[in-house]
């Protein structure tokens, strides 16, 4: 071996080094960030099976004893109502809201992919342009129009504007899944004697299942995790989603709900993590291209 | 059946919507805007009292104002940054790639729920987590959303907390710069630092921008953590009253309805502003790739 490719394999030992020290700092950095991401959640979790008296001195999330008392405790408000009613209560918004999301965006999303109607491209920027529109400026006619209609106090304001095709991102999801199906099938499928309706639920609708997901998933994290609209149109407890049940812990503060009010935050949460542990993948495409927020 | 019948039967539902829910309700509250309005009486025509009210006399609007740019101008920044930051540090095709994506993104996926803003509440709260560590190091605890002072940054740090749907963002967008920009500057001896500069930042900008107007957006508009982690009320003294918040307690609290009209639309043209403003200076900052 001459002393120049010693030198050279030395060189390169050195350089693998530092590039392994590089990675392994690199690896510190980033569990060290993603703990202290995690760990509000994780406190959150541990305090949900402690005693009061030791939530607010322990920082250690891992509880002393696995007690579930703060679950039974919390299930049942002071007033007799229970999460069961809000739970089915949100689960029965969120489908009404996932159906009409998904109906009305599909219609509107196929019509600007792929009808050549006049005005198309003028409406389509409408279309994109309510995306930025503040609810505040809408807000006061809905409720006035809800109320007028005596609607007040049930999940229709919740769920009949879905079936209009409002959340005009899923409408800009699916119009880009859309064009990326090739045309020569509805071609194929014209000659055959196929209609637009056809077309669109024999060939659109099974392709765009991916984007169809999509939007089951992210309608029903934003309606679970909603609280404006629902404060603003459910006032009985019969009526109250998960959302508006938690609220009820800060208003009767009660100092020693604590635990069960841990109990009952966690417990509200995992619907949507167990969504996220299954569909991780088709959450971050959908973010990544049409830019969802999450 | 034509092109333009298909097109507008599809388009149906969404017109509808469009008017019912839209744009129709964008005119009426631009109407309300100049009545005194209760729910109940027939609206009462006052020409621009309300907008000259909230212009020159009402602090409490001010205030509101003021707390929700704070918030903007600081969570919506710091928080991109922490994203692309992040961002930067995946896309080194590292092992557990998608382990670190997952938690740095779940605080994103949950940010917006009330269980989080009441967790919030509790870690800064007397004796929570915050108050807990610092005691650590000697420094005696308060609680810090009932310090007037601090309370706003609580809600900003719950914001910043959330950077991972636009860190997803940047991560696809950094796949999309071509490896041959990266290799050719090697050759010409450019280092990972300055790469970052001439390369990376300039074709991200467009990324980076779709994730400003976004951002800018959705923090004018974030409710959920004031009212709950104020309790409702906006406090300590107004410190976390956010517009929204402003515009709840108005139209819904007190049932001034063209008041809040009003304050919706000083909001929307507010929004307008700024998005025009970040349009206009996008072209002397986007880069986007004319070669394409």
């Amino acid at each position: 071996m001459t002393p120049s490719s010693i030198s050279e394999m030395t060189r390169e030992l050195r350089r693998r080094r530092v590039r392994q020290w590089r990675g392994v700092l690199l690896h510190a950095v980033l569990l060290g960030g993603a703990f202290c991401m995690i760990y509000p959640l994780l406190w959150m979790i541990g305090s949900s099976f402690k005693p009061d008296s030791e939530i607010f001195t322990q920082l250690n999330p891992i509880p002393k004893s696995l007690d579930s008392i703060n679950y039974a405790r919390g299930w049942v408000l002071g007033t007799g109502v229970s999460f069961t009613t809000f739970y089915i209560n949100s689960m029965i918004v969120c489908a009404g809201a996932i159906i009409g999301n998904l109906i009305s965006c599909s219609f509107a999303a196929y019509a600007f992919a792929r009808i050549n109607f006049r005005f198309r491209r003028i409406w389509f920027a409408v279309m994109l342009g309510t995306m930025m529109l503040p609810f505040h400026v809408t807000i006061v006619p809905q409720y006035i129009i809800f109320h007028t209609l005596n609607w007040t106090n049930t999940f229709l304001p919740l769920i009949v504007p879905k079936f209009f095709a409002v959340d005009a991102f899923f409408i800009f999801l699916m119009v880009q899944f859309i064009r990326g199906i090739p045309v020569e099938l509805e071609e194929a499928a014209m000659i055959d004697g196929c209609g637009r309706f056809g077309m669109f639920t024999r060939i659109i609708l099974p392709l765009i299942k991916p984007a169809l997901v999509t939007t089951t998933i992210f309608t029903f994290i934003w309606t679970w995790n909603d609280f404006f609209s629902q404060l603003l149109y459910l006032n009985t407890q019969d009526k109250y989603t998960i959302s508006l049940g938690l609220r009820q812990f800060l208003d009767s503060s009660g100092v020693s709900s604590w635990g069960p009010m841990f109990a009952m935050t966690t417990l509200s949460l995992v619907p949507v993590v167990v969504v996220f542990i299954f569909f991780q993948k088709r959450l971050v495409d959908g973010i990544a291209t049409t830019g969802l927020k999450g | 059946m034509g092109d333009n019948t298909a097109g507008y039967l599809f388009l149906l539902p969404w017109f509808t919507g469009l008017s019912l829910f839209m744009a129709g309700p964008t005119l009426v509250s631009l109407y309300l805007s100049f009545t005194d309005y209760n729910l109940l009486d027939t609206p009462n025509w006052i020409a621009t009292q309300n907008y000259i009210k909230l212009i020159t006399q009402d602090r409490r609007y001010h205030t509101a104002l003021r707390v929700t740019l704070t918030y903007v101008m600081v969570a919506a920044p710091v928080n991109l940054a922490f994203a692309l930051g992040l961002a930067m540090l995946l896309n080194a095709k590292i092992a557990g790639l998608s382990f670190y994506r997952a938690v740095y993104y779940i605080p994103s996926l949950l940010g917006g729920s009330v269980a989080v803003s009441i967790l919030w509440r509790q870690i800064f709260g007397l004796g929570g987590i915050v108050s807990q560590i610092l005691a650590l190091f000697g420094i005696e605890g308060a609680s810090w959303v009932s310090t007037p002072s601090h309370a706003l940054w609580t809600l900003i740090i719950l914001h910043v907390w959330q950077f991972g749907s636009p860190m997803v963002i940047f991560l696809a967008g950094l796949k999309q710069v071509p490896a041959e920009l990266y290799e050719a500057s090697s050759i010409d001896g450019a280092g990972p630092w300055r790469q970052f500069w001439v390369i990376t930042l300039p074709m991200l900008t467009p990324v980076i921008f779709f994730n400003l107007v976004l951002q800018i957006i959705n923090s004018f508009q974030a409710f959920t953590p004031a009212f709950i982690v104020s309790g409702g009320t906006g406090g300590p003294l107004d410190s976390t009253l956010f517009y929204t918040l402003y515009v709840y307690m108005q139209g819904f609290g007190n049932f001034r309805m063209g008041y809040a009209s009003a304050m919706g639309w000083i909001l929307l043209v507010i929004i307008g502003v700024v998005t025009g403003l970040a349009f206009l200076s996008s072209r002397y900052w986007v880069h986007y790739d004319d070669a394409k």
